[in-house]
């Protein structure tokens, strides 16, 4: 009985175990063991993660919970102009637990960018767009459009008034691009106005495409890390410094150190979310806004509309441009500068000229911007929630103008500051 | 990294987050919801099917779920509570034709299912005791907190007829006192029992607040000014049940699920700290 010695599990007998024997079987015929090495057993991360390195595993598993009560959701839910409202309301009354599933999946929308936002504000202090993570980063900005996609997407789905008049005023945007805009806009709806139609393909999209485009984006995105390694709050590259086996004197095998210590996050974040699910799923209207629990209503506008939290800070923006230039309307301007600051973020790994990737080691005048970004996204974000006006326009405009003066000025204050020198070893 | 954090939430802080606040041109009299209490809600659901579904389906909510939740038996509620002739099992229609609604009223009434989520118990209880007499309306009446209303005053039979107080005016309610706002001044107080069932009435405080602008014509009603806030609160306590039925039952699952992801939380702890106590 001969036993072919492939593979790095390979034993020079036969294992006895039965469980390990299965365990040689696939591992001759599927990369297991060496996978689970590769992203875990064997995968070095840094030791001195902090807080703020909690949010990628986050939003794992917040992406898990949305696929799975998206599953659910999907059983009950009736995607047609006559029917959604009402199939929304039967899940909250006549499906078993049909109401926390559905809470689950409305408060794990909002979870989600809350998640990514920290995400993404971890990569913004401690540097980690910069080389060799580019492509790292680049990943993320494509799953964060994506992501916006599918809550712009899913957020008609319930067919509330709130849903019709959130989707008509940014589906209406498109047709604000000159000369093809209308007809692109009628293309994008598939019909004169919010209609079933739109509903359905928004549906299509929702649950089918953009998933799919998420997942896929997600794995690449793990996968393009863990080939080049963790940044950390020191911004320092682990792997310069190795012991005698190869592996980094700074870092700790991901599995088991990082597992527990992930687990222990992902059970106290789950608390939090489980205390809002439970308790306040509406979250005083942030999350779920009380005109939505009316069905939507072509001939009746609500008295404010006001996109969900996340997306506010770039409505403020959008709104903030109030001027026609070069003989285009402003609204296209207002569609360019949002777009505009949706997208900068991906210039960062060319834009930051600093000779140090962490807050911990920039001069002042990178705190200083940085601070200035996070207040200015937290102010449009609420004023993006009240109605407008010329004073509150007045605010958003400085600030849409502090947004963009942290990514086009990031060039010359990261030459130009004093930066202290970042160690050899993480601290 | 803890100064990141603190930096983090005064920049929250400064930035404000106020809840989005709801617009009242007249500010209304506190009202808090009881869904433990169920004679009142049972008494909403009795008054609500006399006087309401006429004209104003609950098109999403069924009479079974209904009768269990209340715990109201099958049977009285077949026997008395449904004036459509549906079964048990169905959702809970009105029976009037909507093209012969449209025709009465200019636009079909409104399905209320989820007229406490959109506009508040607080609302409905102040728009059911503030109907006044206005011989200018199509229907004889208007209403202090739905101006315009294109509905007739159902409840005048138990309100009796509501004048306007000439005197004080059509403004604002200025009466919002420290002391009825206070949390125990609209707490519901126990005041007998029939039958076996405990009797509430609403503490009379907070309940006296809206009397000032509207005046019953003496002998008109068949209720008592607080019987009638009773039924008021009844009605917009029934409302409250039907805009979200599962709301007690999640909150109870709430607290389980907190308990669980607490006692999770302290061994995941424990686990964390006994890994990494040799990484230094």
């Amino acid at each position: 009985m001969a036993m072919k010695e492939e593979g790095p599990q390979a034993a020079a007998t036969p294992p006895k175990r039965p469980l390990m024997r299965l365990l040689a079987w696939v591992d001759e015929r599927f990369p297991l063991t060496e996978t689970v090495q590769y992203h875990a057993t064997k995968y070095y991360a840094p030791k001195n993660f902090n807080f703020w390195y909690y949010f990628g595993v986050l939003a794992a598993v917040v992406l898990v919970l949305q696929l799975l009560t998206g599953i659910w959701l999907t059983m009950s839910y009736v995607p047609s102009g006559e029917g959604a409202f009402a199939s929304v309301e039967y899940i909250m009354r006549d499906v078993e637990y049909g109401d926390i599933i559905r809470y689950l999946h409305s408060t794990g929308a909002s979870a989600f960018f809350v998640v990514v936002y920290l995400h993404m504000f971890r990569a913004l202090a401690y540097g980690s767009y910069r080389a060799p993570r580019e492509l790292i980063w680049l990943i993320g900005m494509a799953i964060f459009l994506v992501l916006m996609a599918e809550g712009f997407f899913g957020y008609l789905l319930p067919w509330g008034n709130m849903s019709y008049w959130g989707a008509q005023v940014i589906v209406s945007l498109v047709g604000a691009i000159p000369f093809f805009g209308p007809d692109l806009m009628e293309w994008v709806r598939g019909d004169y106005l919010m209609s079933e139609i739109t509903l359905n393909r928004f549906f299509a999209l929702h649950v089918v495409a953009l998933p799919l485009a998420l997942v896929g984006l997600v794995f690449v995105h793990i996968v393009a890390l863990h080939h080049v390694g963790s940044n950390n709050p020191d911004g320092v590259e682990i792997k310069k410094h190795k012991d005698d086996n190869g592996a980094p004197l700074d870092g700790i095998p991901f599995h088991p150190y990082y597992t527990v210590h992930d687990f222990q996050a992902t059970v106290a974040f789950l608390f939090v979310f489980c205390a809002v699910v439970f308790f306040v799923p509406e979250m005083f209207g942030y999350f779920l806004e009380k005109p939505n629990f009316e069905q939507a209503d072509p001939l009746k506008t609500p008295e404010l509309i006001a996109p969900v939290w996340y997306f506010t800070p770039y409505y403020s923006m959008l709104r903030a441009s109030t001027f026609p230039l070069f003989g285009l309307a402003a609204k296209f301007w207002g569609l360019v500068v949002m777009v505009g600051a949706i997208l900068i973020p991906a210039m960062l790994p060319w834009l930051d000229r600093s000779p140090v990737k962490s807050i911990r080691y920039k001069g002042l005048a990178s705190k200083f911007m940085l601070t200035l970004l996070i207040a200015s996204f937290f102010v449009l974000g609420y004023l993006g929630t009240i109605h407008a006006t010329p004073l509150t326009t007045g605010i958003a405009q400085i600030c849409t103008i502090f947004y963009f003066a942290y990514f086009l000025l990031m060039p010359w204050y990261t030459r130009v500051e004093k930066t202290k020198p970042p160690p050899e070893r993480v601290t | 990294m803890n100064r990141t954090v603190a930096a983090l939430v005064a920049v929250a802080l400064l930035a404000g987050l106020p809840a989005l606040a709801a617009d009242a041109a007249v500010e209304l009299e506190p009202m808090k919801p009881n869904l433990e209490d169920l004679p009142s809600l049972q008494r909403g659901m009795a008054l609500y099917m006399n006087y309401c579904i006429g004209c104003h389906s609950l098109k999403y909510q069924r009479y079974q779920r209904t009768a269990e939740d209340l715990g109201i038996p099958r049977q009285v509620v077949e026997d008395n509570l449904i004036f459509t002739g549906q079964a048990i099992g169905s959702l809970m229609r009105t029976s009037m034709p909507l093209e012969s609604a449209k025709n009465w009223f200019g636009a079909p009434p409104p399905d209320l299912t989820l007229v406490d989520r959109v506009r508040g118990t607080a609302w409905i209880y102040n728009m059911l005791k503030n109907f006044y007499v206005d011989p200018k309306r199509p229907f004889g009446v208007n209403n202090r907190v739905f101006p315009n209303i294109g509905m007739p005053h159902v409840l005048i039979d138990l309100q009796g007829v509501p004048r306007l107080d000439e005197t004080k005016g059509y403004k604002p309610i200025d009466l919002l006192r420290d002391d009825v706002l206070k949390e125990d001044s609209y707490k519901l107080v126990p005041v007998g029992e029939a039958g076996g069932d405990k009797l509430f009435i609403v503490d009379g405080n907070a309940r006296a607040m809206n009397t000032g602008y509207i005046k019953i014509d003496p002998g008109t009603g068949s209720m008592s000014a607080e019987q009638f806030d009773q039924a008021a609160y009844d009605i917009a306590n029934f409302l409250h049940y039907v805009g979200e039925p599962g709301r007690a039952k999640r909150k109870q699952i709430g607290i389980w699920v907190l308990a669980f992801l607490a006692g999770l939380f302290a061994l995941a702890t424990l686990l964390n700290r006994e890994y990494w106590k040799d990484v230094h």
